[in-house]
C-alpha cells in the first residue's frame, strides 16, 4: 500500500469522483460562458447552453480549444476574471511557436501545488526529504511547479533551477538530496557527470527523481535509474491547464494518475474529434473543472495516449493516463510517415548507445532525407572501418524497422551533441528553409 | 611479441587531425608509423608511438580511443619482400584487415604493420620463416 498526499480524494470510488466531477464542470461551464466572451461564442455557434451541461457526460457537446484558439485569444481573451483577482503568470517556453501565457488565482496556484505534492508523495516523498528542484525557475511552470508541490508536502526544498551541473553535484552531494526534479534529458546529463566526477550510483542520496516536460522512453527511464541508482517516476502537465502534476505516476510505474478531481480527460479521434472508448489510442483532450483564472474547457493536447481504468495496486482510483506516444508538435512528417524522436531514441537505448542524438530532416531532389548523428562511444568504437560502418547499418535497420522509413545514421565523437541544460534540442527541420 | 596500436576515431572535419596530433606532440610522444583511413562521415587514425599507454591517456580525454595488437614485421630489401610475408599469412589461413608501411630512421629499413584476426597465429607462422618481427621495446628504440 502506497502513501498519499489526499488519500480521502486519490481512493475515492468511481461514484464519488464522478459526483464531484458533475458538480463542478456544471459550475465551471457557467463560470466560463458568463465570463469569456471568446468561449462564449464558440458555444452559441455550436448552439450549446451552459444549462445543457448536466454532467461529465454533456462535456462532449461542448466545443475543443486548440493552441490556435490560445494564439488567437493571446493574452488575456481566455481569461475569465478579473486581473487584479489574479496572483500569478507562467508561461510555455515557447518551442512550438507563440507563448502561450496563463493566470492562476491564488486558488489555483494551490490546487496545481496540491497536485504536484500528491505526484511527489506518490515517488515516495515525506516531511524527511531533501528535494532537488532542477527544472528552470521563471516563467516555465517546471520549477515554479515542484517548487510549489515540495513545499506543501514539507520537504526541505532546494531551489537550484537548471544549468551549471558542478554546482548541482555539489549540492546534492554536500547536501544529501533525496529526491531530483528536472527534464529526463538533465537528468541523464546529471547522471553522465556524475559518473565522469568518479561518482557511484550508490554515492549520492538520491532515492527518487520526478521527471517531465520532454518524451521519454522507458528505456532511458532504466538508464537513468541505474546512472543516479533511483526510481523514476513521470509526471505530466502542460502550462495550459496549469501545470506538471495533472498526472503522475505512482510505485507501479506503469501510467500516470490523472487529478480526476480537477481535470476531466476524454480521448478523441483527432480527425473527426469524436471521442473514443476507454482504452483507444487517440488525442488527449483536457477540461479544467475547478480552476478560476485561466479555466480551458476541452483543451486538445495533440499528446497522443490511452487511457485505463484497470485497478492499480497503489490503491490510488483515480483513471491512468500511458506515456504520450508522442506529441503531435514533435511529431515529423517524413516522406509522408509520422515520426517520433521517441522511437528514434528507443532503438539508440535498445542497441546500447546514450541517448544523445540529432535528427537532421533535409530536402534533397524533392525528397525528405532524414539524418541521424549519434555519438560513438569507446566500447562501440573499432580500428576497422568496415567494423564502425556495420554498426551504423546496424542502427540503420533498426530504425527502418521501428520508423518504417530508412535514415542514414552517422557516428560522431562524444560531447559533439549540444548538451541542453533545459530542454534538449533533438531535430533540425531544415525543410524550412526551403519553403 | 605483438605491438599495441592506438587507435582515435577522428570526425570528418577541417582541422580535426592537427587538433588530435597536436595533442601527442604537445605531450613529447614520437609517432612511429601511422595511417588514417577515411569514409564519408569519418577517420580512423591509427597510430604507433613510443609510448602506447600515455599516448592513450592523453588521448582518451577528448577522443574516442581504442587499442589494439598489431603484427609488426621487418622487410628484407628487395623486390617481393612483402609479398612473400603476405603469402606467409595467406597459406597460414590468417585474415588481413589492413597493412600499412613505415620506416625506421635507425637503420632506413623497411617494416610493415599487419592487422589481422588472429595475432598469434600470424607471428608463429612468421617466425617460422623467420621474418624478423618487432615488440614494444623495438619500436621506442628505433
Amino acid at each position: 500500500m502506497g502513501r498519499y498526499f489526499q488519500p480521502e480524494i486519490e481512493t475515492a470510488s468511481r461514484e464519488e469522483i464522478l459526483k464531484i466531477q458533475n458538480e463542478k464542470i456544471v459550475k465551471q461551464v457557467k463560470h466560463v460562458y458568463d465570463n469569456v466572451p471568446y468561449y462564449r461564442d464558440l458555444m452559441d455557434k455550436k448552439g450549446v447552453k451552459p444549462e445543457d451541461i448536466q454532467s461529465v457526460d454533456d462535456i462532449k457537446k461542448l466545443p475543443f480549444l486548440s493552441k490556435a484558439d490560445l494564439r488567437e485569444a493571446y493574452p488575456y481573451g481566455l481569461l475569465a476574471t478579473d486581473l487584479k483577482n489574479c496572483v500569478r503568470i507562467q508561461s510555455t517556453s515557447g518551442t512550438t511557436g507563440k507563448r502561450v501565457v496563463a493566470f492562476y488565482t491564488q486558488n489555483d496556484v494551490d490546487l496545481w501545488e496540491d497536485c504536484v505534492a500528491r505526484a511527489i508523495v506518490a515517488a515516495g516523498g515525506t516531511k524527511g526529504d531533501v528535494c532537488q528542484v532542477s527544472y528552470g525557475y521563471g516563467l516555465f511552470t517546471g520549477g515554479a511547479g515542484l517548487h510549489g508541490g515540495s513545499h506543501k508536502v514539507g520537504c526541505l526544498t532546494l531551489p537550484m533551477s537548471s544549468g551549471n551541473t558542478q554546482r548541482q553535484i555539489q549540492f546534492m552531494m554536500d547536501l544529501g538530496s533525496t529526491i531530483l526534479c528536472c527534464t529526463p534529458s538533465y537528468a541523464a546529463y546529471i547522471g553522465e557527470t556524475l559518473e565522469e566526477m568518479g561518482y557511484k550510483p550508490e554515492d549520492n542520496k538520491l532515492k527518487a527523481g520526478i521527471f517531465g516536460a520532454e518524451p521519454w522512453t522507458e528505456e532511458m527511464r532504466h538508464s537513468i535509474e541505474k546512472s543516479l541508482g533511483i526510481k523514476a517516476f513521470d509526471i505530466y502537465g502542460l502550462t495550459e491547464t496549469s501545470g506538471p502534476g495533472v498526472a503522475f505516476e505512482c510505485e507501479e510505474q506503469s501510467g500516470m494518475h490523472i487529478n480526476e478531481d480537477h481535470f476531466y480527460a476524454e480521448i478523441i479521434d483527432p480527425d473527426t474529434g469524436e471521442v473514443l472508448p476507454e482504452g483507444s489510442k487517440g488525442e488527449l483532450v483536457f477540461t479544467a473543472l475547478d480552476k478560476e483564472a485561466f479555466p480551458l474547457l476541452r483543451y486538445r493536447t495533440r499528446d497522443i495516449c490511452v487511457l485505463t481504468r484497470e485497478k492499480c495496486s497503489c490503491g490510488r482510483t483515480f483513471v491512468k493516463m500511458c506515456k504520450p506516444m508522442g506529441r503531435s508538435d514533435d511529431m515529423m512528417i517524413i516522406r509522408g510517415v509520422n515520426v517520433f524522436p521517441s522511437q528514434i531514441e528507443t532503438v539508440l537505448l535498445n542497441n546500447g548507445y546514450t541517448p544523445n542524438y540529432q535528427i537532421i530532416v533535409d530536402r534533397k531532389n524533392n525528397s525528405d532525407t532524414l539524418d541521424i548523428n549519434v555519438e560513438l562511444t569507446p566500447d562501440k568504437f573499432s580500428d576497422i572501418i568496415s567494423e564502425n560502418q556495420k554498426k551504423e547499418k546496424k542502427l540503420e535497420s533498426a530504425m527502418r524497422t521501428m520508423l518504417g522509413i530508412g535514415p542514414k545514421v552517422h557516428l560522431v565523437p562524444p560531447k559533439t551533441i549540444v548538451r541542453s541544460e533545459g530542454k534538449a534540442v533533438r531535430v533540425i527541420d531544415k525543410r524550412k528553409l526551403h519553403d | 611479441m605483438a605491438i599495441r596500436q592506438i587507435s582515435v576515431f577522428v570526425e570528418n572535419q577541417k582541422g580535426k587531425l592537427y587538433e588530435t596530433l597536436k595533442v601527442i606532440a604537445g605531450e613529447g610522444i614520437n609517432i612511429r608509423a601511422l595511417s588514417v583511413a577515411d569514409t564519408n562521415d569519418f577517420g580512423v587514425l591509427r597510430l604507433i608511438t613510443s609510448d602506447t599507454d600515455k599516448t592513450r591517456e592523453v588521448l582518451s580525454e577528448d577522443c574516442v580511443v581504442n587499442t589494439t595488437t598489431v603484427v609488426a614485421a621487418k622487410l628484407e630489401d628487395r623486390v617481393g619482400a612483402l609479398c612473400d610475408v603476405i603469402h606467409i599469412l595467406a597459406l597460414a589461413d590468417i585474415n588481413i584487415e589492413y597493412v600499412y608501411a613505415f620506416t625506421a630512421s635507425e637503420d632506413f629499413g623497411a617494416y610493415v604493420v599487419i592487422r589481422v584476426d588472429d595475432v598469434e597465429k600470424a607471428e608463429q607462422a612468421l617466425i617460422k620463416e623467420n621474418v624478423p618481427i618487432l615488440c614494444e621495446d623495438d619500436i621506442k628504440e628505433i
